[in-house]
């Protein structure tokens, strides 16, 4: 029953034996061991699981592996320029408290970040509608509006 | 007695009352957290828990056959496995012998009491493969009555989920004081009303998670995944395994992604996973899902209140006597009896009342199970008194603020003794300046402003309204707190504390007490918390403690540190303790920094390091108060409730780090609007959930929850603690569903009983 897939991960070609059945989610984490996409409700609906498949943000948990193969996916932990930087995104999070348990922001990176590509100067307005897809139980939103505009600011200066 | 810290600049160094960068981030932002799931050991394999599919059920016997012999799998447990069929799990506060007889057990044994109930734990080499096997386990459920509404649990003729006890009354308490009965007699008006709070729940976004391994050369077990309690649940777990000695439990903290008061307590799955790790010998990963985590982690809040008011006509409180009905749901866990308490003690909230009396009867429902859940007990209570208030105010023709203002604690009253008990403990407000605060507010938030905007005519069919909340929360106990500060010869320093992080950045806020204590710079600190095998003791990260009793005791360890190196260094250099300076190199003398001493010569003696303990005890809460605003644009035609604004002061007595206590505000903030608008566990008549998955539970969203403006004030330190602190955690959630239900009564001219404020129940109540 399974099949042998290859997916390019961050850049890098990864190759699994798998079920069908196998969630895209648990390959990235289990397979090739990216455990900062992480699992919040296996129904599509909190986002925590967001990658990005082709550039374009998909959630990891509403997809099966196989449906990946031969395609390029970025997730959390490919987005850092090195292991003594963080990305402008990542330090606007840090630099506004835009984050408290961390759990839900890798899904909300990964959807922001492709959010600015596809909308550098979103008013407060079109970031909150942009959110509105994943889901934080600790923040309440606000400090993550500033981050992503601080974010903005910064990438089109 | 303030020593040499007086010296300290805590701007220099990100000490208390500045917002430094959080320590926590770093990792998480670059998804090299690791969460209990993140987590792994060699030879592991995974636990799926079976649970009921009914409501209220009785079962003969479980046949494990055909899942036994299911590929992959290594071991299926039911209670017919467990020591003694298992053993219940105690409460922990507000112990009750009355409400012991509903203990839940780790596993259903022949009856199940709600859907979702643990009767069985498959084992497999994968989570998907347990999953397959557990279709194949063969249960005979024989359906039994339900029971699921508080009021039908007392009715006579309801059926019993405990037929031997011959109630589903499991918990009672009644409180008195004044002279309730005169106060009624002599009133110009009472009010009379039944209020309504739904069964909602903590949520928070990561699932709960365990990962156990025992290890058979030292008859010991290991626990990752622990959270918010560890070293108590260590206790309990040691205790339910029959170890006599708990130091061969090790309980380890790893990222926590959020708790609420939900997540750390000790649930069935907390002796299920290390008992299937001893069973065995593999170690056990298990992980719930979302459909579990809805059905299985302790709900909250649902009560009943039949509350009657005595005023007279110029709006002074007379008396204030309430009835309630706590849904405890089908087990009394270790918080049953909480939440139920801190309602009927703190019921009262800021105002003055001759006479009080309040009575509550907690009941077993065919439904999960209760515990806390952030502001247990108050939000529901907030909403109740404020609601009572205005209805009062209404009748009366009276300002909502003047109304308030008028029954106000005075701040010459405190300490004020409510005259309630918190779990033993006398309810006594420590400090407090209610109407400086309202004062502060109303000109913060320009409430002539809006009173402006309130008269100002609407978007057609549009209705404007203004509620406030007032509230005050209580923080602290139990009753002390562990820290230990070391400080080496390069002049790094560890915190260890017996606090626990569920992420609400408690490693920032004990690492900024402890340099403002210290005099090092905050980057030099680490702290380290949850893991019971480098820390003998502690009580964790509950109802607001972290900082008021942990702080505490790492500002002591801290300050006997600076004595300690200053000691050593006074002799060295000839100089008093006041005259000098310590910084990571080491030691010297203010104005002559070439008098100066390293901490490798002054430490050499003491193999390189300084080490100090200390436990801080404090058996009395603190009070934080706070006054929620709302504004609302009401749509009487689709239910929906626009929030023009919305506010929040809160007077915390100190604030350790101001952009961490907004981020509590706001995030608390928006809990308190699910609470308000959007979030309940439904159920059928049968008891089925109806609120299993995010598609029916609703978290807001960014669009449901405005940005909050925030008074913060520091009038009002607690002398209960040498910080001045009170705790933040949860003064912005506790009055939403007040300030929300008053500002739609007022904009509908009808007044509020029940929560949530779904669209539904606004167009009921914009026809009423």
């Amino acid at each position: 029953m399974s099949r042998r897939i290859a997916i390019e991960i961050n850049g890098r070609a990864v190759e699994g034996e798998v079920e069908p059945r196998l969630l895209l989610a648990d390959f990235i984490r289990d397979n090739a061991g990216l455990t900062g996409t992480h699992l919040g409700c296996e129904h599509g609906v909190c986002g925590a699981c967001t990658v990005q498949l082709d550039g374009h943000p998909v959630r990891s948990c509403l997809m099966f592996a196989v449906q990946a193969h031969g395609r390029r996916i970025a997730t959390v932990e490919g987005m850092a320029p090195s292991d003594s930087s963080l990305s402008t995104l990542q330090q606007a999070f840090h630099e506004c408290h835009a984050l408290q348990c961390g759990f839900c922001t890798p899904g909300i990176l990964m959807t922001m970040e492709a959010f600015l590509r596809e909308e550098p100067d979103p008013t407060p307005e079109r970031i909150r509608s942009a959110l509105a897809g994943n889901l934080c139980r600790c923040t309440g939103y606000q400090n993550i509006i500033t981050a992503v505009r601080l974010a903005a600011d910064r990438l089109n200066c | 007695m303030r020593t040499t810290a007086d010296r300290i600049d805590p701007v220099a160094i990100n000490g208390i009352g500045t917002s430094p960068l959080r320590k926590e981030d770093w990792p998480l932002v670059r998804g090299e957290g690791t969460f209990i799931a993140d987590f792994k050991r060699p030879g592991m394999v995974h636990a799926f828990v079976v649970r009921s599919p009914m409501a209220h059920a009785r079962f003969a016997s479980i046949d494990r056959t055909a899942t036994l012999a299911a590929p992959g799998v290594v071991d299926v447990i039911t209670a017919n496995e467990l020591p003694d069929r298992g053993h219940p799990i105690p409460t922990r506060q507000f112990a009750d012998e009355g409400s012991n007889r509903f203990l839940q057990r780790p596993l259903a044994d022949g009856v199940v009491r709600y859907s979702g109930e643990p009767v069985a734990v498959v084992i497999a080499d994968s989570r998907y493969r347990a999953e397959d096997a557990a279709e194949l386990l063969d249960i005979d459920y024989e359906r039994l009555d339900v029971v699921l509404d508080p009021d039908d649990a007392v009715a006579a003729d309801a059926p019993l989920l405990r037929p031997e006890a011959g109630t589903n009354v499991a918990g009672h308490l009644l409180v008195e004081m004044g002279a309730l009965d005169e106060a009624f007699a002599k009133a110009d008006l009472v009010i009379e009303e039944t209020f309504h709070i739904q069964r909602h729940a903590a949520v928070p976004l990561e699932t709960r998670g365990l990962l156990a391994e025992y290890d058979a050369e030292t008859d010991s077990l290991t626990v990752w995944g622990a959270a918010k309690i560890p070293h108590v649940n260590r206790t309990i777990l040691a205790r339910l395994l029959g170890w006599s000695d708990e130091s061969r439990v090790r309980m380890v903290e790893l990222h926590v992604g959020g708790g609420f008061g939900a997540r750390g307590e000790f649930y069935p799955e907390d002796f299920l996973i290390p008992f299937a790790a001893i069973r065995t010998g593999r170690p056990v990963a298990w992980v719930e899902d979302r459909e579990e985590n809805l059905r299985a982690t302790n709900h909250s809040r649902e009560q009943v209140h039949r509350v009657e008011m005595a005023l007279k006509k110029d709006g002074t409180f007379l008396a204030l006597k309430d009835s309630f009905i706590n849904n405890t749901g089908a087990y009394v866990r270790t918080h049953g009896m909480t939440v139920p308490g801190l309602s009927v003690s703190m019921l009262p909230g800021p105002y003055k009342w001759p006479a009080y009396r309040g009575e509550f009867r907690s009941v077993v429902t065919n439904k999960t199970p209760g515990g806390t859940y952030r502001s247990p007990g108050r939000f529901e209570i907030n909403f109740v008194r404020e609601r009572l208030i205005d209805i009062a105010a209404h009748s009366l023709g009276i300002d909502p603020i003047d109304i308030r203002r008028r029954n106000l604690i005075g701040k010459a009253s405190f300490p004020h003794d409510v005259g309630t008990l918190y779990d033993g403990h006398p309810v006594i407000y420590d400090s407090g300046d209610y109407e400086l605060l309202l004062d502060k507010a109303l000109a913060a938030f320009d409430y002539e402003g809006l009173k402006r905007w309130r008269r100002e005519p609407a978007a057609e069919g549009m209705r404007r309204g203004l509620g406030v909340g007032f509230f005050v929360e209580k923080a602290g106990p139990a009753e002390r707190e562990y820290a230990r500060v070391e400080l080496n010869d390069d002049g790094d320093v560890m915190v260890y504390t017996g606090s626990a992080s569920v992420g609400q950045g408690v490693e920032t806020i004990l690492a900024q007490v402890c340099v403002s204590h210290l005099g090092l710079p905050y980057e030099r600190v680490r702290v380290i918390h949850g893991d019971t095998a480098v820390i003998p003791e502690g009580m964790g990260a509950f109802g607001s403690r972290a900082t008021m009793l942990g702080g505490a005791a790492v500002m002591r360890a801290s300050e006997q540190v600076r004595k300690r190196v200053f000691g050593l260094a006074a002799e060295e250099l000839e100089a008093a303790p006041a005259d000098l300076v310590l910084t990571p190199e080491g030691v010297s003398v203010i104005g002559a920094p070439a008098r100066s001493v390293s901490l490798k010569t002054l430490l050499s003696a003491s193999g390189g390091l300084i080490m100090e303990e200390h436990r801080f005890v404090c058996d009395l809460l603190g009070f934080p108060y706070g006054i929620h605003f709302a504004a609302v644009e009401v749509d009487p035609a689709s239910g929906a409730i626009h929030i023009h604004r919305y506010a929040v002061a809160y007077d915390i007595g100190r604030c350790v780090n101001p952009v961490l206590v907004a981020g509590q505000i706001s995030g608390g903030f928006a809990q308190g609007i699910g609470g308000a608008l959007l979030e309940e566990f439904s159920f059928d008549a049968n008891g089925q959930p109806l609120s299993a998955s995010f598609m029916d539970y609703l978290l807001p969203t960014s669009e449901e929850v405005p940005d909050v403006e925030l008074l913060l004030t520091e009038d009002a330190p607690s002398p209960l603690n040498p910080l001045g602190v009170k705790g933040a955690g949860e003064g912005g959630t506790a009055a939403v569903g007040a300030a929300i239900a008053n500002a739609v009564s007022d904009a509908l001219g009808s007044e509020v009983t029940r929560l949530p404020l779904s669209p539904q129940r606004v167009v009921e109540l914009a026809r009423a």
